[in-house]
């Protein structure tokens, strides 16, 4: 075969092979929405789950993703921006910092269910958390870290030198030059790692498991006093998420509706995460404009 | 290429009764971990004028102006002394930060911050302390002046400071310095990226602020040099070759090495 | 005019700005440090735990990775409790691998046509793609197997439609995105001019693509594809849903199975802390710590190795 030839065979092969990527992605998407979307009502929404009978909600699942989804970043956000501005300010070039950065590696790629093993051993067992909503929100910090620290290191990085030099030059201390000048110019890049983390997060199921717990209790809206077991604001209350959920109604779900509700469960979401990533990249170019006030 | 000697020199000394100095440097070396890439640096600054520091790309002059003010301290070991109204700046306990205020610096490239015009220069006097809105505005409005930049920003303060040309921005960083009130500026190459109509006003900016300041800057274009310096020191491979007055530097200098370089037989 | 004094006696206190850069620093410091402990702190307690095992119900390291009766809570006819693992370890090793090996190919050319066929349009097409394909949670995944690839697999392969092949179906999907965009990134290393040159001489872009490009990332297309298997071998949930969760050894694709991953999250809740059945998961945890470490330090070695033969 004379190389023009292959060359078209190749270029053709490559191109099936991408299309059919596309093709399983389109379905997969499609499918989950279209089997799902018909079970999304505002019933659905924000009535509580059933354990034996048809027509239970998803309502609480979501309410406890939303709420171990902010604890969890409020947790943290602070600890990687920490150890983000160390890693880029401070760090010394020296077998410490190679360690940590070692461990950070590995700790990102370490198997979420090991990560949520560990928080069960630690936090629910040895210091007698149970099965909570902290736990959980902790667990999830854990397997959040090693990515968000990340993301935050590469955008302070992303900020030319110069404009660290124009800081000290002025008499700026590191610090200041850090919050005043750098920290600013890298909050686009810095919000869109966080709203992608969030996405990882909502996702998450496995870490959950053994440390948020599988059973969501009845929750009374009206009731916001955060240490009252029924409140939806009480930290040390278990709470199944809505990722867990689908995967507990799929493992031992016994109502009549299950493949129903998990349809409409996942299609929301992948809605949710279709979102996250879309305002992601729109909140980044917004605030980047903003904060250079360039139009 | 022609080989010159390193060690023969010819540096300028000043009568201290007759000229003040506004900073001076003593057996000045520097260390890029195992690179020598500056020898035993002796020069003295005079106040009120302005010095070029002129020589090929590679001769150290960047690395010595960066030391000035200690912005090579993360980057390389700097040795020997650096005084300041008799202060040695260089020394360990010398607190940097309050340093730079007095010893400014403006960079190759223009870098104003992500912030309007205004706050590129009140934020930093904010940062120092000054708090009284009425104070921020004048002195905001007195260094832009100073900058010959005010005329074309004084309506506009709110703009983004990315928004403004190259020169502009270039004059604006100048501004951002002399707001600090420093008593030194250091500028490296503070031209080389701007076009010769923005050059003309930095040049001028520069003339006019000389009155006040000790203004030492490094440049690679020697008409620059002759044009506004009072001083000319000449570097190569890392030493001080000739330091004189800038009409003897390019009417009859000592060495031979700063003869060619300054009638382009260099090298 | 400034007083000398005043001004040396600036010169050398320490102000706000040091006072500030010093805290800070420490702060910054301290947020780190959790993080290294943290690492330590895991690598600690699943290891004293999994390590129990061997050192406390005196459970032979030969028997657990040779043996292929899993039933931890019941004593054998020998006398010694049965605490095979091989067949998780099959399990977990036949998912990952067999997923690498189909969606090397199909990374490959989604990569290729991102870099080299139609960069732009491709980057436009196909970088959403690849963003939502890791943004689905893995638990949908293990949700569109069930639903979908299980009775697919029983219908046209036969069996029940759980096991490793639905198994390593799911996982293909999950992988796809991490090895495509870990090889984009190798391939966009690749230097501009050694496509120029090999066009330049007449070359077809097949024939630069595969004598040149690809040979010159192949580092890289490695570490790419040992990062997909590092995700697929953690993947608990997607994995469990589809796999049958029998511990037995697989004999063929379509009978159902296990994972290290799968036992783990189906056992641990009807286990009890510090019994032989629990202590026995927490081994099964620990390999799949060191199974992760492992994976980093290959990727690590490639990359060594990589910039040697630079």
């Amino acid at each position: 075969m004379n190389a023009k030839r292959m060359d078209k065979l190749a270029t053709a092969i490559i191109g099936i092979l991408v299309g059919i990527v596309v093709l399983i992605l389109i379905s997969l998407i499609g499918y989950i929405l279209v089997t799902g979307i018909p079970h999304i009502s505002w019933h659905f929404l924000t009535s509580p789950s059933q354990a034996f009978l048809e027509g239970g909600g998803i309502g609480d699942q979501l309410f406890n993703s939303f709420y171990l989804l902010i604890l969890t970043l409020l947790i943290s956000f602070p600890i990687a921006l920490g150890a983000g501005i160390y890693l880029f300010e401070y760090a010394p070039k020296n077998w410490v910092t190679n360690t940590i950065r070692v461990a950070i590696e590995v700790l990102s790629s370490l198997p979420s269910v090991v990560v949520g093993l560990f928080g069960f051993l630690l936090f629910v067992v040895q210091f007698k958390l149970g099965f909570s909503i902290l736990s959980g929100a902790i667990a999830l910090t854990f397997f959040n870290l090693p990515l968000l620290t990340r993301s935050i290191e590469n955008s302070l990085a992303a900020v030319p030198k110069l404009q660290r030099e124009a800081g000290l030059a002025l008499g700026f201390s590191r610090w200041q030059t850090i919050l005043g000048v750098i920290f600013p110019e890298a909050l686009p890049g810095i919000l869109t790692a966080i709203i992608l983390s969030a996405g990882r997060i909502f996702g998450e199921a496995a870490a959950l498991i053994y440390t948020a717990g599988q059973s969501a209790p009845m929750l009374n809206y009206a009731n916001w006093n955060p240490f009252s077991p029924t409140s939806p604001l009480n930290p040390m209350r278990p709470a199944e998420t809505l990722a867990v959920h689908i995967w507990k109604i799929n493992s031992e779900g016994i109502m009549p509706d299950a493949s129903a509700v998990s349809a409409g469960a996942s299609a929301v979401l992948i809605l949710a995460v279709l979102i996250f990533n879309f305002s992601a990249r729109w909140a980044g170019n917004r605030i980047y404009r903003k904060v250079t006030a360039s139009k | 290429m022609k080989t010159y000697s390193l060690t023969e020199n010819y540096i300028h000394k000043f009568d201290s009764t007759k000229t003040t100095i506004g900073l001076a440097t003593e057996d000045l070396q520097v260390f890029y971990g195992d690179y020598h890439a500056m020898y035993d640096g002796n020069l003295q600054f005079p106040k009120h004028a302005i010095t070029a520091m002129i020589g090929a790309s590679g001769s150290g002059k960047s690395t010595f102006l960066r030391c000035l003010n200690r912005m090579n301290d993360d980057i390389a070991t700097v040795q020997g002394k650096i005084f300041y109204q008799g202060i040695d700046i260089n020394a360990s306990n010398i607190n940097v930060y309050e340093m730079r205020k007095h010893v400014g610096m403006v960079f190759q490239r223009p870098n104003p911050f992500a912030k309007s015009i205004f706050q590129n220069i009140a934020y930093p006097l904010k940062k120092a302390g000054i708090k009284n809105k009425t104070e921020l505005k004048q002195r905001v409005e007195k260094s832009l002046k100073q900058a010959a930049l005010w005329d074309e920003v004084k309506d506009d303060l709110k703009r983004s400071a990315l928004a403004l040309s190259g020169g502009q921005q270039q004059r604006l960083c100048i501004a951002r310095a002399l707001a600090m009130n420093p008593d030194v500026l250091l500028l490296d190459e503070p031209a080389s990226a701007l076009d010769p109509i923005s050059t003309g006003k930095l040049e001028q900016a520069l003339h006019d602020l000389q009155q006040q300041y000790t203004i030492i800057m490094v440049t690679h274009s020697m008409q620059q040099a002759s044009r506004i310096s009072d001083y000319t020191a000449f570097f190569h491979m890392g030493h001080v070759i000739e330091f004189d007055r800038t009409e003897n530097i390019f009417t009859k200098p000592h060495i031979q090495a700063t003869e060619d370089y300054i009638s382009g037989n260099f090298g | 005019m400034k007083n000398l004094d005043e001004i040396k006696r600036q010169l050398t206190k320490s102000s706000k700005a040091t006072r500030q850069d010093r805290y800070g620093r420490i702060i910054a410091f301290i947020c780190t440090f959790i993080i290294g402990l943290l690492v330590a702190a895991i690598f600690y307690l699943v290891a004293s735990r999994g390590l129990a095992t061997f050192f406390e119900n005196h459970v032979s390291a030969w028997d657990f990775f040779t043996k292929q009766d899993w039933n931890p809570g019941q004593v054998s006819k020998n006398g010694t409790p049965e605490v095979g693992a091989l067949p998780m370890i099959v399990g977990s090793f036949s998912v990952t691998v067999l997923s690498a090996l189909l969606a090397t190919p199909f990374a490959i050319a989604m990569a290729l046509f991102m870099t080299e066929i139609a960069p732009k349009r491709g980057q436009k097409i196909l970088q959403p793609v690849i963003e939502l394909l890791v943004g689905i949670p893995s638990v949908v995944y293990g949700f569109v197997g069930l639903t979908i690839v299980v009775p697919v697999v029983r219908k046209l392969v036969g069996g029940t439609g759980f096991g490793i092949l639905a198994g390593t179906i799911v996982l293909f999907i999950m992988v796809l995105p991490t090895i495509t965009s870990m090889y984009v990134d190798s391939l966009r290393s690749v230097p501009r001019f050694y496509r120029e040159a090999s066009l330049a001489l007449g070359a077809t872009r097949w024939q630069t693509i595969y004598k040149v490009v690809l040979r010159a990332s192949v580092p890289g297309l490695l570490t790419a594809i040992i990062f997909g298997m590092a995700r697929a071998f953690g993947e608990a949930l997607a994995v469990q849903m589809v796999i049958g969760n029998a511990s037995l050894l697989p004999h063929n694709l379509i009978s159902p199975a296990s994972t290290l991953t799968s036992v783990l999250t189906t056992g641990m809740g009807n286990t009890v802390m510090g019994t032989l059945p629990n202590n026995a998961l927490w081994s099964l945890a620990l390999i799949l710590l060191l199974m992760s470490l492992a994976f980093n330090l290959i990727v690590r070695l490639i990359g060594r190795k990589g910039r040697l033969t630079k």
